[in-house]
């Protein structure tokens, strides 16, 4: 836990030294890491954190010295590594020496567990093949010692596993799969790069934590790769902050929280969501970091005469909802078999109902597989509805056929999670912002320009934009643009799917301050669909909780964060890291199992009951959902 | 892996109904009167009659197809109409050396092909890419036929070390298998490169070299299998359009092969001929595709599970 200085001291594990990435061409480089010096010691975990583009992953890679194999190439410095044979110079080795040390001595983690195993190989191959590489066992023993890894990682009925392909386990298990290859030799550095981003925060809570056990054991250091200072918290002794290919600051664990010494890393720290920050209030509160310098023209100027305002939200009035949606089931059939007949069916969601006033945001929360994204959908009718009613202006959405559908979909548009993804590349941005008035027929030429120049300027970039592409912007940038799109024909309702969650922290916090601006000004509802719980606090009038395709608990945000009714919402919100390394979480089960499948069979819908009111708006599921 | 096997096989029974459904109204749909071609040119309306009702064709369309399908059933195909002699027995003597020829083309170039494809890939951007991809490039653009008579030039008649014509000996199989493969070897190599390169750049390669696998075993190992899938559906493509036989190839080498039959076919008017050529085709095509899905299935476990 102490914190050695930059310069290598003799019991360090690994020393950078003044170390420099560069990629592309040698007369004109790109530099993605400067200068950069820390170091770690045995069985310490240093975190290295910053966003995208800080040159954090570079650095991993340049340790194992396979940056060059992604077009990079170590432009000075030196990586000094403690073998038992003397320190050596990582980035001096030949090939040989390197290829003994990686998957050995030093192990790596990939943030991708669901493209970081081969798909042609079962797990059990894998594991053993590292095995094998550098412990020279031979088949029978190798698969035995994998049998042995699988049940260290706490995977269940783990001789099964052994023969299982990467695609019939789930995001978990296969990370699993990733920790057992990777400590598989018991090296003595492990390189987690990014290990749970993409996993669930119940997930991420139990492989943090396996991590954890399991390097504790064995006295592994650790170098962990994150942009989430929730896992910094958890996880790290020591953390090193990037920012641009450089060191920004390092310090101890509890030091980098309690003291941040350097501007950036306040202001990292201060866009982090903290849960329970708004434990007393009621309505959603802007984060309020000021937006930096990639938004060039000044902030927007309301501009009513294009876009109608209407009538801001007030909070303690009583709302008529404009979307009620009630009884809501979304059903999907797994073909299979000799004649493909219908063998199962994925329950996505399942009696769903709720209401969402005017200017309100209600929340969907839950972890992948839990119906909300299908939910929100449905409501647009991106997916075919089963049963249930969605009442919108006097229709009913659920029956209208597409032609009926068409007209009313101006009122209700939709954000998606990927904004390098939802935006056609071919195209200006200002064609895709004005695509939907020409459709329908709202405005044209001169009139749709101006529009669309408006609409650039609510989300703070500049109307000259338009003319650009797709490339040309940041993934922020890119979001503000889905949010003009979205914007363009005065929707009433939009449906945010995870609409932030691709963001780094300081952008995802600037999102949500324009996102709840333009509520304010604008009175649109918000579906805001999203795993993040301390988002969800941010932005939400009311959360509603699903679970295996139900809601499990629904009322309002300062009710259902501030005092969970269902197991499941504790057990999610207990699983929220926190920003603050003084409040690590107690030990937790490591061998719980994933989230159960909504699949089931063909007659077989999962028992569903009416919500139990326990307070006033506030429902809960008291019936058995899952494993609740 | 077998009930995907049978239900890949059960799914073929509608392709092929529709296969036969064509080939028959093939007959149909040509312009001129079967029976008087059958008959000959001086024959009598009587004699055209005649021809008519010994070939069925007076009978309804219904009818006429069961008597199409039994006679395909009971290998029955037809009398050519220019030797009269049956047509299986025809195409039968043809199919040997196209296929043989076929056979030895695909083996030399696929071999071929995904050797400078994968070296390609291996060294991208670097001077045996470009080699490779040069060759490749000059083997699509140039022509078949005018490889095969420059080949002919130097090697048979200049040299005097391989025969001309003919399908005797092996000797005669180099030159027209390596006229007929250049074109396949080209686009074998350049498919395979695009596949690596790919694949290559994938996270689970990265996973490999991290564990410490040298460049040998990631490639072999780990690149090798994933790579292979579009590969091997482009293999089946090339291998099915050269069993149709190379019309061209197997005219400047007098190979006596179906692309040359096929001519000759529809120089002569031979419905029956032609007919029966491409229910051949289009069989073989469909088995192709067969085997190229339970390929896919052995390869691809995701495939074979689903």
């Amino acid at each position: 836990m102490t914190s050695p200085p930059a310069s290598s001291p003799p019991d360090a594990l690994l020393a950078i030294d003044g170390l420099c990435v560069e990629f592309g061409a040698p007369d004109d480089p790109v530099v993605a890491v400067r200068n950069l010096g820390f170091t770690i010691a045995r069985g310490e975990t240093v975190a290295v954190v910053g966003e995208s583009g800080s040159g954090k992953s570079v650095t991993a890679l340049a340790i194992m010295r396979l940056v060059e194999q992604g077009g990079g190439r170590i432009a000075r410095g030196a990586i000094r590594f403690a073998r038992s044979g003397g320190t050596i110079d990582l980035v001096r080795a030949p090939a040989a020496t390197m290829r003994a040390i990686r998957g050995d001595e030093i192990a790596m983690i990939f943030q991708e567990p669901m493209t970081s195993l081969n798909p042609v190989m079962t797990a059990g191959a894998q594991i053993a093949e590292s095995i094998a590489l550098h412990q020279r066992k031979e088949r029978t023993a190798a698969r035995a010692e994998a049998l042995r890894m699988l049940e260290a990682v706490r995977i269940p009925d783990a001789r099964a596993i052994l023969d299982r392909y990467p695609h019939q386990l789930s995001g978990g298990m296969r990370q699993r799969v990733m920790i057992a290859m990777a400590l598989s030799c018991r090296p003595v550095l492990l390189i987690a790069d990014e290990p749970t981003t993409a996993l669930d925060v119940t997930v991420q809570a139990r492989i943090l934590a396996l991590i954890a056990t399991l390097v504790r054991e064995m006295n592994t250091a650790v170098l962990f790769i994150t942009h989430d200072m929730g896992v910094v918290a958890e996880v790290a002794d020591r953390v090193v902050v990037m920012q641009g290919g450089r060191k920004v600051e390092e310090g101890p664990v509890t030091q980098i929280f309690a003291a941040p010494r350097e501007p950036y890393t306040q202001t990292l720290l201060a866009a982090v969501p903290k849960l329970g920050a708004l434990a007393g209030e009621d309505v959603p509160r802007k984060f309020g970091v000021e937006a930096t310098a990639r938004a060039p023209s000044p902030p927007a100027s309301p501009s009513p005469i294009v876009l109608a305002p209407a009538a801001p939200a007030r909070e303690d009035a009583p709302r008529a909802p404009i979307l009620r949606v009630r009884d809501l089931c979304t059903r999907f059939e797994v073909h299979g078999g000799f004649f493909g007949r219908v063998q199962r069916r994925v329950y996505a969601v399942e009696n769903v109902s709720f209401d969402v006033a005017a200017g309100e945001t209600l929340s969907l929360v839950g972890e992948s597989g839990c119906g909300k994204t299908t939910t929100g959908r449905s409501i647009l009718r991106l997916v075919d509805v089963e049963a249930g009613a969605i009442e919108f202006e006097g229709h009913d959405l659920a029956t209208l056929d597409a032609g009926a559908m068409r007209p009313l979909r101006r009122h209700l548009q939709m954000i998606f999670q990927d904004p390098f993804a939802s935006l056609d590349p071919r195209v200006t941005v200002g064609f895709s912002i004005a695509e939907p008035l020409y459709i329908h027929g709202v405005a044209r030429g001169a009139a749709a320009e101006a529009r669309v120049a408006d609409l650039l300027r609510r989300v703070g970039l500049d109307p000259a934009h338009a003319r650009r592409y797709p490339h040309e912007f940041s993934g922020g940038q890119r979001q503000r643009i889905a949010i003009a799109r979205a914007l363009a024909l005065e929707p009433r309702v939009i449906v945010a799917d995870e609409a932030v969650s691709a963001l780094d922290v300081s952008i995802r916090a600037q999102v949500v301050d324009l996102l709840l601006d333009l509520q304010h000004t604008l009175g649109v509802s918000y579906v805001f669909i999203s795993h993040d719980m301390a988002i969800v606090e941010r932005v939400s009038h009311r959360v509603a909780v699903m679970y295996l395709g139900q809601i499990v608990e629904i009322g309002p945000r300062r009710a259902v964060l501030g005092s969970p009714q269902h197991p499941y919402t504790r057990q999610l919100l207990a699983a929220v890291p926190v920003a603050d390394p003084s409040r690590r979480r107690a030990q937790i089960e490591l061998s719980s199992p994933d989230i159960p499948s909504p699949v089931r069979g063909v007659d077989d819908p999962p028992p569903s009951a009416p919500l139990v009111e326990v307070g006033p708006g506030h429902f809960v599921a008291r019936h058995r959902v899952g494993a609740f | 892996m077998l009930q995907y096997t049978v239900k890949r096989l059960f799914g073929l029974l509608p392709t092929l109904f529709l296969v036969g459904v064509l080939v028959f109204l093939f007959v149909h749909l040509l312009p001129g009167d079967p029976a008087r071609l059958a008959a000959g040119p001086d024959a009598t309306p009587e004699t055209v009659a005649l021809v008519r009702h010994d070939l069925g064709l007076d009978q309804s369309l219904p009818r006429q197809f069961v008597r199409f399908v039994t006679g395909v059933l009971h290998w029955d195909f037809g009398r050519s109409l220019s030797t009269k002699r049956p047509v299986s027995v025809e195409i039968g003597s043809r199919f040997m050396p196209t296929f043989w020829l076929t056979v030895w083309s695909m083996a030399w170039s696929v071999t071929l092909g995904m050797t400078i494809g994968i070296v390609s890939a291996v060294w991208r951007n670097r001077w045996p890419d470009r080699l490779g991809m040069t060759i490749a490039v000059s083997g699509i653009s140039f022509p078949a036929f005018a490889l095969g008579m420059v080949l002919m030039q130097v090697f048979a008649v200049d040299l005097g070390w391989l025969p001309t014509i003919g399908d005797d000996t092996w000797l005669h199989y180099i030159l027209p298998s390596l006229t007929l493969g250049a074109a396949v070897a080209a686009i074998m190599a350049r498919f395979t490169r695009s596949s690596f390169v790919e694949i290559l750049g994938d996270d689970f390669i990265r996973t490999a070299r991290a564990k410490g696998l040298d460049e040998r075993q990631v490639i072999w190992r780990h690149a090798m299998r994933n790579a292979l899938i579009p590969v091997v559906t482009m293999m089946g493509l090339q291998f099915g359009f050269l069993l149709g036989g190379s019309i061209v190839v197997e005219k400047v080498f007098n190979w006596p092969g179906l692309g040359r039959l096929l001519v000759d076919a529809v120089d002569m008017r031979d419905y029956p001929v032609i007919q029966a050529l491409v229910l051949l085709f289009s069989l073989e095509f469909i088995v192709i595709n067969l085997v190229v899905d339970v390929l896919y299935g052995f390869i691809n476990p995701t495939i074979r599970y689903r």
